[in-house]
């Protein structure tokens, strides 16, 4: 039996009402009439830290050093050359030796993704596997994509033990069709007429590769708990429910409302939320859409139960920041970039220093002194307990998944911050170690000594002019 | 213990040039500057310095290559050993200190300090950007909070507030108090750079810079240089009949405990408090509140200053408020701090501070303070910080008669 073994989502803190979009440039274009709102990334969230978030929730219990590989996928990368499942590995801590896979170009490429690591894990040749989605996908001021692309991430892991949902079945239809794209270095989404994509794409692939399948497998659409249809028309997204002959309980909620089409994680943000509610015996269409489709069939099992304990989509969907101002969003999108004056200038990074201190960097990783049990950050070789001073005793120690509390803080206005003022911290961490840390996903109003932290993997910087997409840790107050 | 530096060596000439935003000045002018009335007050010539010390400037960009070598063509020294010293804020404390004990070693009989900044060629507001002048290397670059020093240190108070119960405008008050303190200090003196008298009121409601710090808990960001020109205690009579006489030398540079260690409070510089305990000792000091004159200290921010009161043991843990608000460090308090008006009013050209402290206290020994002169002052203390609350290095200096 191979398939998912566990879960997790990132949805980012804050939303923006789709009427924040209207008023700030129906001046210029009604471009829908989409309801509801977007989860949007922070300033210093991009598709790797969403999918490092996600990957985290999903390795809730679980051991790092028995992960076998990362396959990630996004039509977003921060970089064109280097891989990104890489700096997702070295972020999680996992071990070196594992497979690792960038799934690229296509918003179908996160379940392509699911699929490649469940073949990889009935072949014999991984166990474990994390897949990983995230997207954050700009459409230009006043477009239908800027409307209703939304940004999240979902992680899953496979395996063959104790898998809480089956893979029992795939069909995927590849089609070259053209109705959404971004040529290389573009920045924002383009799309044919809204016509051609609804009525020739996404309302025939998606029947098309559901009825594939179904015929594949000798299956009857009735015997789904849940169908998943990705689709950013409202409309025919119950139409093709509707075509299908399903009923209203056998139909995932769509989250076009919730938090938008959120590229390669679409159809998976919406099996995390499906399984959250799954019942053992339970069976799941997934489709993706994306120059073609795909067709999922997952049989949930006894051990569903299990993996309950996660952040998930429920609880992310709950905690919630709403971003009012549209010249905020534009700006941490870089689509209007203010003036960051001498002290937002990037300097050089040294990437060899950054190699050489890859776990402390990246991975957050400290030392603990082997003689007298003194977690430090970061990694130190002479022990900083003044009663110890040990040399070279140490082992390394993981911070990113230790709680923390905030032991003297500021809200900074002369820093230079994309989302001023900049905050930062002493963050004491339980069980030892302390270090000052950025603060995000906070308000300055609401920081007090001594409030409860965690840590979150984030976008430290851009250099745009040295191309450097620069990650680091920050703190924040625990969200669900 | 060691016999230690006490009256080993003795002040005989000082200079230091106005301080402030100096746009007309070079960091040559200002070194030619300090030197010229160094020269003028020690009634000595070039020829007599035997070895050099030059103090900053901190923010120069690209380490590679730096030297004193600005220091020795600018002043033309005729080939004497002359070295860059940088210790952050206290690298003027450093080149006097490094003199001193050229002296006392009997390496050489008389040795000239001398700290230098041009803070304003750099185009910032506040100090340029710590990510592009990294001191602990490359790698705090990235894993170091995005901040500023006013930040930094605002979190000391942050912390103070919340240790002793003193609610944000009870604070704010009392680190008013120190600022307007130093401001009235810096408006008697015509070497200062900012030479206004501001009230509570206007403090209080100042725009805030990192909360609870506002603009004027800030320091000035100046121009300047400073130098000292030292000798043999035994032969310093024979240039001036007022010498004043080093007492105390003393650095104490942070293990890195308060940063990653959790024993720190986050309300003491234990730099301060470590080298403050050590100066004392070789002084001879027993009381710092009662023996203590008077006292420069490094105010970079208000908080700093309240919080090195206590460190310095001229006021009790947790108390510093009680003292500031009763005016003991005021101009006629019973332990004047800032006579000079401070970093917050004399201004703070980096590698030039250390050495304008000790200016002052040589001035005031001297009975040469003009409208802000003390009455017959015993010891001076001076306090340089470099670095940040938890990652500091600090020097320690006490003069006398």
């Amino acid at each position: 039996m191979v398939g998912i073994t566990s879960y997790g989502a990132y949805i980012p803190l804050q939303r923006i009402n789709r009427k924040v979009l209207a008023n700030a440039t129906g001046w210029s274009t009604s471009a829908t009439s989409l309801p509801g709102e977007k989860a949007v990334a922070n300033y210093d969230e991009d598709s790797v830290t969403m999918a490092v978030g996600a990957s985290i929730d999903c390795l809730t219990g679980f051991d790092r050093n028995k992960v076998g590989g990362v396959y990630f996928a996004t039509t977003t990368p921060p970089y064109r050359e280097k891989q990104s499942a890489g700096i997702i590995t070295t972020a999680l801590d996992l071990r070196p030796d594992v497979r690792a896979a960038d799934f690229a170009d296509s918003v179908k490429a996160g379940t392509h993704a699911l699929l490649a690591a469940c073949d990889a894990v009935k072949a014999g040749s991984e166990k474990n596997m994390i897949v990983c989605a995230a997207d954050c996908r700009l459409g230009r001021p006043g477009s239908a994509q800027e409307v209703i692309f939304g940004e999240a991430g979902a992680a899953f892991m496979v395996s063959d033990t104790d898998v809480i949902a089956t893979l029992e079945g795939s069909y995927t239809l590849t089609y070259d069709f053209q109705d959404q794209w971004r040529a290389d270095g573009e920045k924002f989404n383009r799309m044919w007429e809204d016509r051609w994509a609804r009525d020739e794409g996404y309302t025939k692939f998606i029947p098309e590769a559901i009825n594939g399948l179904l015929k594949k497998y000798k299956l009857n659409i009735k015997d789904f708990a849940k169908v998943i249809i990705p689709c950013i028309y409202l409309r025919e997204h119950q139409g093709m429910a509707k075509a299908l002959q399903l009923d209203e309980k056998q139909v995932q909620k769509e989250m076009l409302t919730t938090v938008g089409d959120t590229g390669t994680a679409n159809s998976l943000i919406m099996l995390v939320a499906a399984l959250e509610d799954a019942k053992p015996g339970d069976k799941i269409l997934v489709t993706s859409y994306g120059n073609g489709a795909d067709a999922l069939f997952f049989q949930v099992t006894e051990h569903i139960e299990k993996a309950k304990n996660r952040r998930g989509i429920k609880k992310q969907l709950a905690s919630r920041k709403e971003l009012t101002n549209y010249d905020r969003y534009s700006s941490f999108r870089d689509i209007a970039p203010m003036e960051a004056g001498f002290r937002g200038e990037v300097g050089p990074t040294k990437v060899s220093m950054a190699w050489r201190e890859r776990k402390v960097i990246l991975a957050l990783c400290g030392a603990r002194c082997k003689r007298c049990g003194t977690p430090q950050y970061p990694y130190q070789r002479v022990c900083v307990n003044p009663k110890c001073g040990a040399i070279d005793e140490m082992e390394y120690y993981r911070f990113s998944d230790k709680k923390a509390k905030l032991f003297s803080y500021t809200s900074d206005s002369l820093a230079y911050s994309v989302s001023p003022p900049e905050m930062y911290g002493v963050v004491e961490f339980d069980g030892g170690g302390r270090f000052a840390f950025n603060l995000t996903d906070c308000e300055a109003e609401s920081l007090a000594v001594d409030m409860p932290l965690e840590m979150t993997f984030r976008r430290k910087y851009v250099d745009n002019v040295r191309g450097i997409h620069g990650y680091f840790w920050k703190a924040m107050p625990p969200r669900a | 213990m060691a016999a230690g530096i006490r009256d080993k060596v003795a002040i005989i000439g000082m200079g230091c040039t106005k301080f402030g935003e100096l746009w007309n000045k070079s960091p040559e002018d200002l070194m030619v500057d300090a030197f010229k009335e160094l020269l003028e007050d020690a009634k000595i010539e070039k020829k007599d310095i035997q070895a050099a010390w030059q103090g900053g400037p901190e923010f120069t960009p690209g380490s590679v290559g730096d030297s004193a070598l600005p220091l020795a063509q600018t002043l033309k020294l005729p080939f004497i050993p002359v070295t860059k010293v940088e210790n952050m804020c206290a690298s003027g404390s450093e080149a006097f200190r490094g003199a001193c004990y050229a002296v006392a070693s009997g390496a050489c009989d008389i040795a000239m300090a001398l700290g230098v900044e041009k803070l304003k060629d750099n185009g910032y507001g506040g100090l340029p950007e710590f990510s592009h002048y990294a001191t602990i290397g490359t790698k705090h670059r990235i894993i170091g909070a995005n901040q500023t020093a006013p930040g930094m240190f605002a979190m000391l108070a942050t912390r103070y507030f919340n240790r002793y119960g003193i609610s944000p405008q009870d604070g704010k008050k009392m680190l008013a108090a120190v600022s307007a303190k130093s401001h009235h200090n810096g408006a008697l003196n015509p070497k200062a750079h900012l030479r206004r008298e501001v009230t509570i009121e206007q403090i209080v409601n100042a725009p805030i810079v990192a909360w609870p710090l506002g603009l004027f808990d800030c320091c000035g960001v100046s121009d300047g240089a400073a130098s000292a020109i030292v000798c043999r205690a035994d032969m310093a009579k024979q240039f001036r009949s007022d010498p004043v006489y080093v007492k105390s030398l003393q650095i104490a540079a942070t293990s890195g405990e308060e940063e990653m260690y959790t024993d720190y409070d986050y309300t003491h510089v234990e730099t301060t408090t470590r080298a403050a305990a050590r100066a004392y000792a070789e002084a001879g000091i027993k009381n710092a509140r009662d023996e203590i004159s008077m006292a420069e200290v490094h105010d970079c921010f208000s908080i700093t200053e309240a919080v090195t009161m206590e460190d310095l043991q001229f006021s009790p843990r947790g108390k510093v408020m009680d003292d500031i608000m009763s005016g003991r460090f005021n101009l006629d308090g019973a332990q004047p701090v800032q006579p000079d008006g401070g970093l917050k009013c004399f201004g703070h050209p980096i590698g030039a501070s250390g050495i304008r402290m000790i200016y002052e206290m040589y001035k005031q020994l001297q009975g040469k303070a003009d409208k802000r002169q003390l009455k017959n002052p015993k010891y001076g203390l001076t306090h340089n910080l470099g670095g940040i609350p938890y990652r500091s290095v600090v020097s320690i200096v006490i003069v006398g008669n």
